[in-house]
């Protein structure tokens, strides 16, 4: 992986940084590259509330939000940033209002390389909706200042429709950060961090290979 | 949260009762369900500080209980409630979790707004 001018991660909910994309963070931070995470909600209306539950719609917020910044800190991001829009809402919002808002983000922190969710095809529409702001908000820059875009898509049709991803990195380097920053959204992952443990244990390949290679798709501006 | 005590609970809906009240009403299966199973249909609602007043509140059911208001022009119900919790702004919190414990329906009731 290069060393970049800076790494701008713009996801809509906290864990989104954890799952597929935090070995690929955390190796530019180690190369010495400095990351913005902006999380546009705090996953307000999620529906894991811990087994047995230890929240409830209305403190999930406040616990989410300590799980984002434990997992920032263990991925070490130094620049958190978190947008205060809510959960199953960024489709609903005035579109303009958000392109303007990446497009300032952008303008501030001048990133060489942008990563966010692959619109169509992130399955959870606030996946769609912020990744499409993203792609917006960079068409609308001039050519020569455009950051490279590397972007998550995980629908099932994506490999159909898009073909294989361009970009694959392997994390294994950097795994136990990984497996610790997923953990650390704990109200969400305590059960799949579980199942993830024991299959690690047993060296199940699938799980390995989920873990250790993160895809990215290249978005390419028409013109 | 704590398991439903329809006595309990049913002490509390006839607390907010005859007044203006602010509602969170939600049912939801997740975002991810008809990604996961293609065959499912994937539904969902929610509606977030709806000022109301209602003049009939029960808890019904064995369990998992069901929630109907009875308001001057109309109705609210829920079903699915396994779970409750007056929380330390007084505000009554009612949840259905499924079979993973993960919230499926959501009833609120508070003197202010959420
Ligand atoms: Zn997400």
């Amino acid at each position: 992986m290069e060393k970049e001018r800076q790494l701008l991660v713009v996801f809509p909910h906290p864990d989104d940084e954890a799952f597929g994309v935090s070995g690929t963070i955390a190796t530019h931070i180690n190369n010495g590259t400095p990351v913005t995470y902006a999380c546009l909600t705090l996953g307000e209306m999620g529906r894991n509330m811990g087994d047995p539950p230890f929240c409830n719609r209305e403190t999930l917020p406040l616990i989410r939000k300590q799980e984002l910044q434990d997992s920032a800190n263990i991925i070490g991001i130094k620049d958190l940033r978190m947008l205060g829009y809510r959960d199953k809402t960024i489709e609903f919002e005035d579109e303009e209002k958000l392109i303007n808002h990446m497009g300032s983000l952008i303008d501030e922190l001048n990133p060489s390389l942008i990563i966010s969710f692959y619109p169509g095809y992130a399955v959870h529409p606030d996946h769609d909706a912020t990744g499409r702001a993203v792609v917006k908000a960079v068409e609308r820059l001039p050519k020569e200042k455009r950051p490279k875009l590397h972007l998550v898509a995980f629908s099932n049709n994506c490999i159909d429709e898009l073909g294989e991803p361009d970009i694959r990195h392997d994390v294994s380097a950097v795994m136990d950060t990984k497996i610790a920053a997923i953990k650390a959204h704990r109200s969400q992952t305590q059960l799949m961090a579980t199942e993830m443990e024991e299959k690690l244990k047993v060296n199940d390949p699938d799980m390995i290979a989920w873990l250790q290679n993160e895809r990215f798709w290249t978005y390419s501006i028409k013109n | 949260m704590e398991p439903v005590i329809p006595e309990k609970v049913q002490a509390e809906l006839d607390r907010f009762a005859n007044q203006d009240v602010f509602l969170h009403l939600e049912t939801t299966n997740g975002a991810y369900a008809a990604h996961k199973d293609q065959s499912f249909f994937n539904s969902g609602a929610y509606i977030r500080n709806a000022l109301i007043q209602y003049e009939l509140g029960k808890v019904t059911g064995i369990g998992p209980y069901r929630i109907g208001l009875k308001l001057n022009i109309g109705w609210v119900y829920a079903e699915g409630i396994t779970h409750f919790e007056v929380d330390d702004q007084e505000r009554l919190l009612l949840a259905g979790h499924d079979y993973q414990g993960k919230l499926a329906v959501a009833l609120q009731i508070s003197k202010t707004p959420f």
